[in-house]
């Protein structure tokens, strides 16, 4: 077992290429900065969590990677992120075309208040008019990838507002999985969720890894030891330390870490 | 023991507190039991009158709403008092469709304007705007409608410029800005993780207004439409100013008509308390009662449907 933890992340840090590389990233609410300066870089089919106690800048720089803070006003960002090696914060980068590369899933689960099926297809009629076909099957595939079809599959033009917290999550996941990004953020997304529930997805966030790049902002520390490869720690907007997730946990390099690991703040 | 006895004693009396909330909720019942009496009493009144006409009068109900002679003081062949309401409910109902037709699109436009393209310009600008159009009185509304949109109608269509169109054009302006500011709520009722959840999905943000916000807004839109259909219906002064309240069946759009309100108001002042042709009178305030409560309905209606997403 100890021998396993050992080598562990040398084998996930060779194994895939990285996909998201963020350089010197800062951002400001008006004149408060809110990160300062982080440097991160996500591999490819690998589980990422951020961690780190409330109001330290993880899921502000979740936001950074989809361009979502563009939205609020009075946030200024600097610094460079680039997927695939490309700037997303270039001016010839289309947003549009970014989020459905980048996926996002929201903390409070937040579809729709149409149909599961329209929820489900929202992204795909965005682009065209896909046939009835491509969208059935779309549909199936999607909400079996996010392991909610047996519960829905016979209401599926029912409202998706009807169904439990924890559906309603994934039915969210399902819509995001249908627009098929490289990557899928994920805010918290099991906070606002019971314990089965979150299990639930949690499971089938490990299953979507083969597919996906996942990048998870989370504030329940035994689910970020249990499923991701590796573990982004973030305090006061600032990037602590980041590591293999058995490293940050058993081993991690910073007193701030180890602090925070054992529960002596946060 | 001295001392228990008056604890006990003050907790079996009722205290000050307690004796002001009961007050509290004797004045309260009062006030709604005097609304209740009043809306309830003009119903009976309105009825009672209105009813008089068909039972008293031996008019005939059929007639009210199929025949179009309005001359409720002679009587026809069989001695039924001439009360064909009919010009007046096409006339009421046109206006009340035309200008809701026109005016819907307008609404939804400032409305996205003003929640979801430009809020600040939208608060600063436009909302002053709105609330000032609200305030204007409609006898005012009336009078620009006789004194610009009249002359404008007869020289641009034909006519003598009274008529249905000119109706519409005064109630346009005047439901505009009730419609505007409803269908602003509704908008703006709409979660902001809708949005958020669109654009995340690759949404463009004219794509996130009409496939998300504007859905998810229907119910509250709709009952903005209503809403300013029941002002539109009810709506006395202005219309009778530039509609030309002749009680014949509109031709076409420039004809002089007239509608229920125009007929009432116009009708008041020259009869006697009792006549038939007063009686007659009372039968198009039912039907306008009815009429607004039937819009009240639908508002309800639709309000309860949309809670339940």
């Amino acid at each position: 077992m100890a021998m396993a933890i050992a080598s562990a992340p040398q084998q996930t840090a060779v194994a895939t290429p990285p996909i998201i590389d963020s350089h010197d990233v800062h951002l400001w609410y008006g004149t408060n900065e809110a990160l300062k300066g982080i440097n991160l870089t996500f591999h490819e089919h690998e589980i990422t969590a951020l961690i780190g106690p409330s109001g330290c800048g993880k899921s502000t720089y979740l936001r950074t990677l989809n361009r979502m803070n563009d939205l609020i006003p009075g946030v200024t960002i600097k610094g460079e992120v680039t997927l695939k090696g490309q700037d997303i914060y270039s001016s010839s980068m289309d947003t549009v075309a970014l989020r459905k590369e980048v996926g996002m899933v929201f903390q409070q689960p937040n579809p729709f208040p149409f149909s599961i099926y329209d929820n489900v297809t929202y992204g795909l009629r965005l682009g065209g008019k896909p046939s009835r076909e491509e969208l059935d099957e779309a549909v199936e595939t999607s909400l079996r990838q996010a392991a909610v079809w047996e519960d829905v599959k016979d209401k599926l033009h029912d409202s998706a507002l009807a169904l439990s917290g924890g559906q309603q999550q994934r039915v969210c996941i399902a819509r995001v999985l249908a627009v098929k990004p490289d990557v899928i953020l994920l805010d918290e997304p099991t906070s606002a969720l019971d314990p089965i529930s979150s299990s639930q997805i949690e499971n089938m966030l490990v299953n979507l890894k083969k597919d996906y790049t996942i990048i998870l902002v989370t504030h329940n520390m035994s689910q970020a030891s249990r499923i991701s490869d590796r573990t982004a720690f973030f305090l006061q907007g600032n990037l602590i330390e980041y590591d293999d997730t058995k490293t940050i946990f058993l081993n991690p390099h910073k007193k701030e870490t180890e602090d925070y690991i054992s529960g002596r703040f946060g | 023991m001295q001392q228990q006895d008056k604890i006990r004693e003050s907790m079996l009396k009722p205290s000050q507190a307690s004796k002001r909330e009961r007050h509290g909720k004797i004045l309260s019942f009062a006030a709604i039991s005097l609304i209740v009496i009043v809306v309830v009493a003009i119903f009976v009144f309105v009825a009672t009158r209105g009813i008089a006409t068909f039972t008293v009068d031996k008019g005939n109900l059929w007639d009210f709403f199929t025949k179009t002679t309005w001359n409720p003081g002679q009587t026809d062949k069989s001695g039924h008092p001439l009360i064909g309401a009919l010009p007046m409910i096409v006339g009421s109902f046109a206006v009340t469709l035309l200008s809701a037709v026109v005016a819907t699109p307008f609404a939804i436009a400032a409305a996205i304007y003003m929640v979801e393209i430009s809020p600040r310009r939208g608060y600063k600008i436009l909302q002053p705007v709105i609330e000032l159009l609200v305030g204007i009185p409609s006898v005012v509304y009336g009078f620009v409608g006789l004194s610009l949109i009249v002359p404008f109608v007869r020289t641009h269509f034909g006519g003598t410029g009274f008529g249905i169109l000119a109706g519409t054009m005064v109630l346009f302006v005047m439901i505009l800005p009730t419609v505007t500011s409803m269908s602003v709520d509704a908008l703006r009722a709409v979660p902001r993780y809708y949005r958020e959840a669109s654009l995340a999905l690759g949404a463009t943000r004219w794509q996130t207004i009409y496939k998300v916000v504007l859905r998810a807004a229907v119910p509250g839109i709709m009952t903005a439409v209503i809403f300013g259909m029941s002002r539109a219906f009810g709506e006395a002064l202005a219309v009778q100013m530039v509609i030309g309240n002749a009680t014949l069946l509109p031709q076409n759009l420039v004809s002089p008509s007239s509608t229920l309100t125009s007929i009432l108001t116009m009708g008041m002042g020259n009869s006697v308390m009792g006549s038939v042709s007063n009686n007659a009178l009372w039968s198009l305030a039912l039907l306008l009662l009815l009429m607004s409560l039937l819009f009240n309905i639908l508002i309800h209606r639709i309000s309860k449907k949309g809670a339940l997403h």
